[in-house]
């Protein structure tokens, strides 16, 4: 019954003057992607670069606070940027994606890699506590927006 | 040209590479992710050429810490790109999008053998400061755009809203996708 419900709203969704406004378009659909993708880049350095520097592959004479206090606000920026693009994109095939493993995967991984950064990888790194195995940190985060990632890409071939 | 794409798609590599049901989106899933290892690289290494981001770095610092990383974005962008060409050699030397990307990739390749040849001379002089000779900003700020340009025409060269084998289309498309089609279809473009 409650999934049931969750598809009534899905199918809402997909209804939405955002959804259908994108399928009426021939070039909309392709050019929002195309921006997700870009912020996709942006994110992707900001993580590439932060958590290599945790597992201590690059710049290991910075600091690893250092390295997340810059990449942050990129992080944060890159984030928006795909958010901002993903709910129309989302909007424009939600029934697609209900029935979509990918996609399922892709938002599980998305919530679970947005929490680890925000509210655990961050402030340690920030307070820069040495009870934590910044390695670990870092391969954590890292495996978790590469799934992220692919997982999206994903979602176009089912 | 046209000869060697048509024998190109005729090897039992890209016929592998084209009826495989996995193949072709790991090959692609791959190519995203190395795309954003190659750009987020990039865009940080940009970044402080124009004055943001790793700012109590030198240049040459930044440059020999992530430009390496970069490079293997790079290279393993580039492999897969071209085993994804390799899987529809027609179908993408045909292809506006394709072609654009090229084109555009040429730009940015020399943007950035011109920057490096600049700074290789004169770097000593700016490595270090936080003033940056605004030659070197726009050239910096070029590559960003080109290379997002390069993605966005990447993305595009799957719709095959100018493909040779969906006409009619207009002279000019049909000239710059290398398309030979029966004259009669401009006539009927023209409402002749």
């Amino acid at each position: 019954m409650e999934s049931n419900q969750l598809l009534e709203i899905i199918y809402f969704l997909e209804d939405s003057f955002i959804g259908e406004y994108v399928r009426s378009s021939l070039w909309l659909f392709p050019v929002i992607q195309s921006f997700h993708l870009i912020g996709l880049g942006i994110l992707g350095g900001a993580i590439v670069l932060g958590d290599f520097r945790l597992m201590g592959i690059l710049m290991r004479t910075e600091s690893t606070s250092y390295v997340v206090q810059v990449t942050r606000p990129w992080f944060n920026f890159g984030l928006i940027v795909l958010v901002t693009t993903g709910i129309p994109l989302f909007l424009s095939e939600a029934v697609k994606c209900y029935y979509s493993r990918a996609f399922w995967i892709k938002i599980s991984c998305l919530i679970a890699g947005i929490l680890f950064v925000y509210f655990i990888r961050n402030p340690i790194v920030l307070s820069r506590d040495e009870n934590y195995s910044m390695k670990f940190l870092g391969l954590v985060s890292f495996c978790i927006w590469v799934v992220t990632a692919a997982s999206g890409r994903w979602i176009g071939f089912s | 040209m046209i000869n060697f794409i048509e024998w190109l798609a005729s090897t039992s590599g890209s016929t592998a590479l084209r009826e495989s049901l996995y193949m072709y989106p790991w090959i692609e899933s791959a190519h995203v992710l190395f795309i954003a290892i190659f750009f987020g690289t990039l865009l940080f290494v940009d970044l402080r050429l124009t004055g943001y981001g790793f700012k109590s770095l030198s240049i040459s610092q930044m440059n020999a810490k992530i430009l390496p990383l970069t490079i293997i974005g790079f290279v393993l962008m580039s492999i897969t790109g071209l085993l994804l060409f390799y899987a529809l050699p027609i179908r993408n030397y045909q292809n506006l999008f394709f072609r654009i990307k090229l084109f555009l990739m040429f730009v940015a390749g020399l943007n950035a053998w011109y920057f490096h040849r600049t700074m290789n001379r004169q770097s000593q002089t700016w490595d270090k400061n936080s003033f940056i000779p605004f030659k070197m900003r726009f050239s910096a700020s070029l590559s960003l755009l080109l290379w997002g340009l390069v993605i966005i025409s990447g993305r595009m060269i799957a719709y095959n809203w100018f493909d040779c084998d969906k006409q009619p289309q207009s002279e000019l498309v049909n000239f710059l996708i290398s398309c030979t089609v029966d004259p009669e279809i401009y006539e009927y473009l023209n409402g002749i």
